[in-house]
């Protein structure tokens, strides 16, 4: 079974932001990135499944640069068997979503049995890619899932809506995006952070020629709210 | 001048109230202009009845699709038939409410009409040439301002920020669409759907009162319940509530929980951590209730009680019965 996992890195939540001058942008600079918290619920359930299914391999995707190189360590001290990093500028939703699609279709000679993303990045807060894809594979996608349970090649999912859950029944292969809730995540141990330096990570280009239209023009802080009463 | 398509939410055959947001957005943004204002709705045969309220909001097109195999909402088939009818419409942009719905279809939608996307947005302008849309980003932190420049845009809208406005214009026409399924509509068919008896959801609610670890026990809910009960509104949580098992995620009000944009958000016993100040960056007004008169809460509460949150939310309670007595 082919287990597909996309991961992407955030600023640490602590982090103070600064604006770059160009103000499209934060400043990078002192700043630490850490794999998103989504996504680490979205790793942990596809070592799950491997842990119950003989022969499962979890290969993991990042669209991204060098930067990179610290959550993908993260990722394979976790467990994860292999990774692909996509080298490609971009910080669309519909680049990356068309960037992992091509990758991943190419790596597994046609669709991985599940892959699995977190429900958004908390810095962009897009929420876009894990639907995305699943219209550029055709294949079913179920976001913000707080449970999954696999029986045989059959999937049954509960995702969260307002006051409330929706249940699905879905044969693989599949999407799903992770919410909170989904699992505990597991802390890396010592086995684990050694043989992750030896791994090797795969890099690829994708083919972007259809190209996202949504542009990014301006960062700025929230307008100041007067100060409050105190009582 | 753009032709608008909005996409209107129901559940159970109701109308949901962020869907009549997003269509008076969309006529306000018409005034001007003149270009045609459509709404889709999609549900169980019942749903044709309330084409019509959708009039007295502006829509002049509204377009049904009423089958029983649409009552339970399947994101690809409703995907499917919201793009068919964007385009059959000639519709420059699709509209969305930013609720688990919304959110779950509209990335779907813009992938089918090639279109650019801004998710969750707080404000919006749109001309010919392109949509303009501010959304926060980094949880709450910054906002960023999306640019969308191509032929067609799909734009969810936060609920609770944007009113609703009933227009005099009532002319509208409705357009009844057979349903064919297609292979790929069927395989994300919800079979079920489990709700929580009774409860008003954080996201929903005009007034959301929620409890932090300053309520010092469980069963010091009680009143956060009441409270919330008296005023109308829900019960909300911190997440160290959440993780201490006090209270489920589903009430989680942060960066891991919920975004709420309440009328009124009254804070009780939360310290005002980064991660929970993320979920609540557009409440209307905020009252935050804390022993700590240094607490971060009050750096972006409107009006700051300092003092025992067990005390003060008997009075509280206390006082909101005697004027709904009154009332
Ligand atoms: C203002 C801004 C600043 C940015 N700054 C940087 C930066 O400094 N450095 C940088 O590298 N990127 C940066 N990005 C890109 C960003 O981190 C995302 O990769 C990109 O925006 C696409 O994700 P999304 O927001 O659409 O994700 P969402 O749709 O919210 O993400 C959903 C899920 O998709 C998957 N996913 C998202 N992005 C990726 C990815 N890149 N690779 C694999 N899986 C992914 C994850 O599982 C994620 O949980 C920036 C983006 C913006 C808008
Ligand atoms: C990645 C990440 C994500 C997170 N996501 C979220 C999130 O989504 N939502 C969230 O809420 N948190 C989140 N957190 C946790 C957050 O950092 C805080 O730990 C949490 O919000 C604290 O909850 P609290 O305010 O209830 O508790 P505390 O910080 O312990 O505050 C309790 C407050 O109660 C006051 N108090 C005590 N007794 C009384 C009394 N009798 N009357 C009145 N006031 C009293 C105290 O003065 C204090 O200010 C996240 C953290 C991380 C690292």
């Amino acid at each position: 079974m082919n287990l597909a996992v996309c991961l992407t890195q955030v600023p640490d939540t602590a982090a103070r932001l600064k604006i770059s001058t160009d103000s499209q942008t934060i400043d990078s600079e002192g700043i630490s990135f850490v794999l998103n918290p989504y996504d680490e619920y979205a790793l942990e359930e596809a070592l799950q499944v491997k842990g119950s299914v003989l022969g499962a391999r979890v290969t993991v995707f990042c669209v991204g640069d060098d930067s990179f190189q610290p959550t993908i360590r993260k990722a394979f001290a976790m467990g994860a068997d292999d990774a692909v990093l996509i080298e490609n500028q971009t910080y669309e939703s519909f680049d990356v979503a068309n960037a992992l699609a091509n990758v991943i279709r190419a790596q597994f000679n046609g669709l991985p049995d599940i892959i699995f993303l977190g429900k958004e990045s908390i810095a962009t807060n897009d929420a876009q890619v894990g639907a995305m894809l699943g219209e550029l594979l055709q294949m079913p996608a179920v976001c913000v899932v707080t449970s999954f349970k696999l029986e045989g090649s059959l999937a049954k999912l509960e995702r969260e809506i307002e006051g409330g859950s929706e249940l699905l029944e879905i044969e693989l292969p599949l999407i799903l995006t992770a919410q909170k809730g989904l699992n505990l995540p597991r802390q890396p141990n010592m086995k684990g952070m050694m043989l992750a330096k030896k791994k090797q990570i795969l890099k690829q280009t994708a083919d972007m020629s259809a190209a996202g239209k949504t542009h990014n023009t301006k960062l700025e802080l929230p307008p100041k709210k007067a100060p409050g009463k105190i009582l | 001048m753009p032709n608008i398509l909005v996409f209107i939410e129901q559940r159970e055959n109701r109308i949901k109230p962020a869907s009549l947001e997003a269509l008076s957005k969309a006529t306000e943004l018409l005034r001007t202009s003149g270009g045609t204002l459509s709404a889709v709705l999609i549900g169980a045969k019942e749903i044709r009845e309330q084409a019509d309220i959708l009039g007295n909001y502006g829509a002049s097109v509204v377009h049904v699709f009423a089958d029983p195999q649409l009552e339970t909402y399947s994101a690809n088939t409703y995907a499917r038939l919201i793009a068919e009818t964007a385009t059959s419409a000639g519709a420059e942009a699709v509209f969305f409410s930013a609720t688990a719905m919304g959110k779950d279809l509209a990335p779907r939608v813009a992938v089918r009409l090639q279109a650019g996307i801004a998710s969750d947005c707080i404000a919006l302008e749109l001309d010919e040439k392109k949509a303009i849309a501010k959304r926060f980003v980094y949880s709450g932190k910054l906002i960023s301002t999306i640019e969308l420049t191509s032929a067609i845009k799909v734009v969810s809208l936060r609920p609770n920020s944007f009113s609703i406005v009933e227009t005099k214009t009532t002319r509208h026409e409705t357009k009844l669409h057979d349903y064919k399924p297609e292979p790929f509509d069927l395989k994300t068919i919800v079979k079920e759907i489990r709700s929580l008896p009774g409860k008003l959801d954080v996201t929903e609610a005009d007034i959301v009162v929620a409890g932090g670890r300053g309520m010092q026990s469980e069963a010091h809910f009680k009143l956060i319940e009441d409270l919330a009960s008296v005023l109308g509104g829900a019960a909300g949580a911190s997440r160290a509530v959440v993780d201490l098992g006090w209270r489920g995620h589903s009430e989680q009000i942060g960066q891991t929980g919920k975004v709420i944009s309440p009328k009124l958000y009254i804070a009780c016993g939360i310290s005002g951590a980064i991660q929970h100040l993320a979920g609540i960056a557009s409440s209307k007004t905020i009252v935050a209730i804390n022993k700590d008169k240094d607490a971060p809460i009050f750096q972006v509460a409107d009006y700051g009680l300092v003092g025992d949150a067990l005390e003060i939310i008997p009075e509280f309670i206390a006082e909101m019965t005697r004027v709904n007595a009154e009332n």
